[in-house]
């Protein structure tokens, strides 16, 4: 037991974007004489998850999307390279493979990650063989080496169900292929096709009217409705309910995306493993002194590094009222800023929260920008490049970004449409 | 956008779906089953009202949770509001459509 008679602990469940994000906002901020703070892991390296998106189109290469994770925890936070086997809500308990923490307060920062077991045939003998991810660093990079050879056929990218982490990745996959191929001048021998199960690649109204000439324009071809059942991978289909086939010669799917298995076999998720989260403060549903993050909780937010970069002040403030036997404050409004790469050195850039769908505008300042939302342009692009700089100095170290807000501002939006 | 139907008076988006679930009643979610070439069953109204409960709950909305509603299977599903079940079945219900962040 690590539990010590006077000392309290705070521990953190999970090193990625979140998790080190919070090891750093509550590190300066918690009371040293009265709080223990530990992060506990068990993988050493953290990843560029956006990033992943680059990697097959040899955009980045691994050294750009990977780095250790111990140099991001702050020091006089403890940090468990450990895996975590159940969490014991009733007896704030966590078992790690080799022992026991007790917590006091628990944040849960476990994130999402993909199932592709969940569909038949789709983790099967052709799994990186024909069938590819590239939301994992291996997936993306076994793609990587697929892409480089592939000389022509059907590309087929799509998204088993949501919700998914980073729900526009698969679209800007789309996009960036095409440039891919019509670079390597092969883009006549390629069809690519973009397969999602809800009404259309945008589905909001605005997003819909001012992006809908995108897939036109890079002639992708959509299917819409399309609930998978099955993949038949010995001749290469995927198969929805109403046994509607599409071919393929390379799929990229998205598979259904899964919170940690460890949420599962503590009982505290849903369906999804996704942990029922009180969507403003971000405490747990069920136990008081539990707290979630991220990609881990079933908020009606996208799963986004943004999002879990504006949670992390709303809940850094709320973890310091809980302590103090304040009622916490409900401010997470579903903030979401998210670049978009169109292709061709462009990029969209897009504002949002859990009212307000993303509009036309500028940012951060308004009606100065330089930033364009909803918009093609080559500046958002280098936005998104120079991001991954901004993700390693500032946003994993808990520094606020100028001029960005953890609540969205309506300034600058062209809201009455 | 207001939209009439059977002299009353909606509010609804450009795709017609309700932006204003009070608004909503049986007779409503007729009329817009026959704009879509649905003839209502009782099998369907125990689909719109599970659709219903979810939404009040604030449950997402999709395939898999229609899997384990135990109301339907996906094959019934598909075959009750064929061209796109979640839409259509959501836009009789006078819930929003399933939708990603664009």
């Amino acid at each position: 037991m690590y539990k010590s008679l006077i000392m309290k602990n705070l521990v953190i469940l999970g090193a990625g974007t979140s998790g080190t994000m919070m090891a750093n906002h509550l590190v300066s901020k918690l009371p040293k004489k009265d709080w223990k703070i530990h992060i506990v892991d068990q993988y050493k390296t953290h990843y560029y998850q956006p990033g992943f998106l680059f990697l097959p189109f040899d955009i980045y290469n691994e050294n750009q999307v990977r780095k250790e994770g111990k140099k991001f925890i702050p020091k006089g936070v403890e940090y468990h390279q450990l895996k975590i086997e159940k969490i014991d809500a009733e007896n704030n308990l966590v078992e790690l493979e080799n022992g026991v923490l007790s917590y006091d307060i628990l944040i849960i920062a476990t994130g999402s990650k993909i199932a592709p077991q969940e569909v038949e045939g789709m983790h099967s003998k052709a799994w990186r063989d024909t069938i590819f991810d590239f939301y994992t660093y291996e997936g993306a990079l076994a793609l990587r080496n697929k892409l480089r050879e592939f000389k022509e056929g059907k590309l087929v990218v799509h998204i088993t169900e949501m919700p998914i982490k980073c729900p526009v990745a698969p679209l800007e996959f789309a996009f960036l292929a095409d440039s891919y191929f019509d670079k390597k001048g092969i883009r006549d021998k390629v069809e690519i096709t973009y397969v999602t199960p809800l009404s259309g690649a945008f589905t909001k109204e605005y997003s819909s009217k001012k992006l809908g000439y995108l897939l036109e324009e890079k002639n992708i071809k959509l299917e819409t409705d399309f609930a998978i059942e099955r993949v038949d991978y010995e001749n290469k289909k995927i198969v929805d309910y109403i046994d509607k086939e599409i071919s393929y010669d390379l799929l990229v799917t998205v598979p259904t995306n899964m919170g940690d298995e460890v949420i599962e076999k503590s009982g505290l998720g849903d369906d999804l493993n996704f942990v029922p989260t009180h969507e403003k403060t971000l405490q747990s549903l069920e136990h008081e002194n539990i707290f979630v993050i991220g990609d881990a909780t079933n908020v009606p937010a996208s799963k986004a590094g943004s999002v879990a970069h504006f949670q992390s002040e709303t809940l850094t403030d709320n973890i310091l009222l809980y302590i103090n036997n304040k009622p916490l404050k409900e401010e997470f409004d579903g903030h979401s800023n998210c670049f978009i790469e169109t292709g061709k050195n462009k990029a969209l850039l897009i504002d949002f929260n859990y009212e307000q769908e993303p509009v036309t505008g500028t940012f951060p300042i308004a009606g100065i920008g330089p930033l364009k939302l909803l918009k093609e342009s080559v500046l958002n692009h280098w936005g998104k490049l120079a991001f991954r700089w901004v993700y390693w100095n500032l946003l994993l170290k808990g520094i606020p970004i100028p001029f960005v807000s953890r609540n969205m501002s309506t300034a600058g939006k062209n809201i009455n449409k | 956008m207001i939209k009439t139907i059977k002299q009353i008076a909606i509010n609804v988006n450009e795709e017609g779906y309700l932006t204003d679930f009070s608004q909503w009643t049986k007779e409503i979610g007729e009329e817009i089953a026959k704009e879509n070439n649905i003839e209502m069953t009782d099998k369907h109204w125990q689909v719109i009202s599970w659709i219903q409960e979810q939404v009040t709950v604030k449950k997402p909305l999709s395939i898999r949770g229609i899997k384990k509603s135990g109301v339907i299977d996906i094959k019934e599903f598909y075959a009750l509001f064929p061209g796109g079940p979640l839409k259509v079945s959501t836009k009789i219900a006078g819930v929003p459509k399933p939708k990603s962040c664009i």
